[in-house]
């Protein structure tokens, strides 16, 4: 008993080091979204292409869904760019899932001309100019990417540029259980 | 003695005054109708952490998020709505991490009652070595065996040094002789 008493202080600093030493490698900005397992919320925006055609929620519901969110005041997003047009062209992805962007507090024209220059990976995008849907997803900066199942609930929130390596690692598990989840009907 | 207690009083709430005019709005200005309001913005968006940097509160950062958050405050506010329902609102989008004084749940039970548990471990430590009884005097005095031991030796002792003071000492010098 005395002796684990003697090791007690090395025990607990080495303990102390090991939670510390841990912090060093975590990403402050990944957190857990609040609204992951929530509906999507309610939204009445212009589509970018089109200001005179509002889109709601209606319109991307039914399928699994990845919602990106994007500016053209964002490098990061540049970075991704690449990467999204590869999940919207992969050819099993294709059917399965659908990519939609949300213009987060950007200009409807650089907006636009960023998506004839860089190609067009969206199915469409909603146009935030004021943030305000962005707002109610608790986004706090851009590149953001949720993932909404068929059932238009929130499934996942990543905040960060979408690569290879992170979508093998963030989104592919989670893609192919939806997939699943879908065709057995749950 | 009074007038400068006082005088302190009102110096450290002048400060707190001032400081509070600087901070509430770092980039734009707001327009409240009355007095009660403008405390309440100015107390919630120091309440509220700006989600994008992470040690600031709302009040203090400039980000474009914060300066939204500002604008939703603002709006939330002069909707009427009471500070609980913009803590909720804040919530269920940003997450418990937007509140600097979390809420007590399962997942902040670590965080409010911890210190409470370290301290109540440090009284309890305190407690046991302060009661370890100290080494008792019973403890320490000799059984009856060592106290005969005890006056065996002292009558030796006693013996062999009243000797060289008595007249007779004969019998010692010779025993230290053998000895020597």
């Amino acid at each position: 008993m005395n002796k684990i008493i003697r090791f007690l202080p090395l025990i607990l600093v080495i303990a102390l080091g090991v939670v510390l030493y841990r912090g060093l490698s975590l990403n402050p900005q990944d957190m857990p979204s609040a609204l992951v397992g929530k509906a999507m919320p309610e939204f009445s925006l212009s589509s970018l292409n089109n200001a005179n055609k509002v889109v709601t929620k209606v319109d991307l519901a039914g399928d699994i869904v990845l919602l990106n969110v994007w500016a053209t005041w964002c490098p990061t997003c540049k970075y991704e760019h690449p990467y999204l047009l590869d999940i919207a062209t992969d050819p099993k992805l294709k059917a399965q899932v659908k990519l939609y962007g949300l213009n987060y507090k950007d200009e409807r024209m650089a907006a636009m001309q960023w998506l004839t220059n860089y190609k067009d990976p969206y199915q469409f995008s909603i146009f935030d100019e004021a943030g305000t849907l962005g707002l109610d997803l608790g986004v706090f900066g851009a590149p953001e990417t949720f993932v909404i199942d068929h059932h238009g609930i929130i499934r996942k929130r990543f905040a960060g540029a979408i690569d290879t390596r992170v979508w093998r690692k963030e989104f592919e598990p989670l893609i192919k259980q939806l997939i699943s989840e879908k065709q057995q009907g749950i | 003695m009074l007038n400068k207690i006082l005088f302190i009083t009102l110096l450290s709430v002048s400060y707190l005054l001032v400081s509070n005019t600087v901070y509430a709005s770092p980039v734009e200005t707001f327009e409240f109708n009355d007095e009660v309001t403008k405390v309440r913005f100015q107390a919630l968006s120091k309440e509220l952490r700006c989600p994008k940097c992470q040690n600031q509160n709302l009040a203090d950062s400039n980000s474009p998020i914060a300066e939204d958050l500002r604008r939703e405050l603002y709006e939330l506010l002069q909707q009427g709505k009471a500070d609980s329902e913009i803590i909720d609102f804040m919530v269920a989008r940003y997450g418990e991490f937007v509140l600097y004084r979390p809420r007590v749940s399962s997942v902040t039970y670590i965080l409010w009652f911890g210190p409470i548990l370290l301290i109540f471990i440090g009284v309890i430590v305190v407690i046991v070595i302060l009661r370890k009884k100290p080494v008792s005097k019973a403890a320490l005095a000799l059984n009856s065996e060592q106290q005969a031991k005890l006056k065996q030796l002292l009558a030796d002792n006693a013996d062999e040094s009243s000797h060289p003071a008595s007249p007779s000492a004969a019998p010692l010098t010779s025993a230290s002789k053998e000895k020597e």
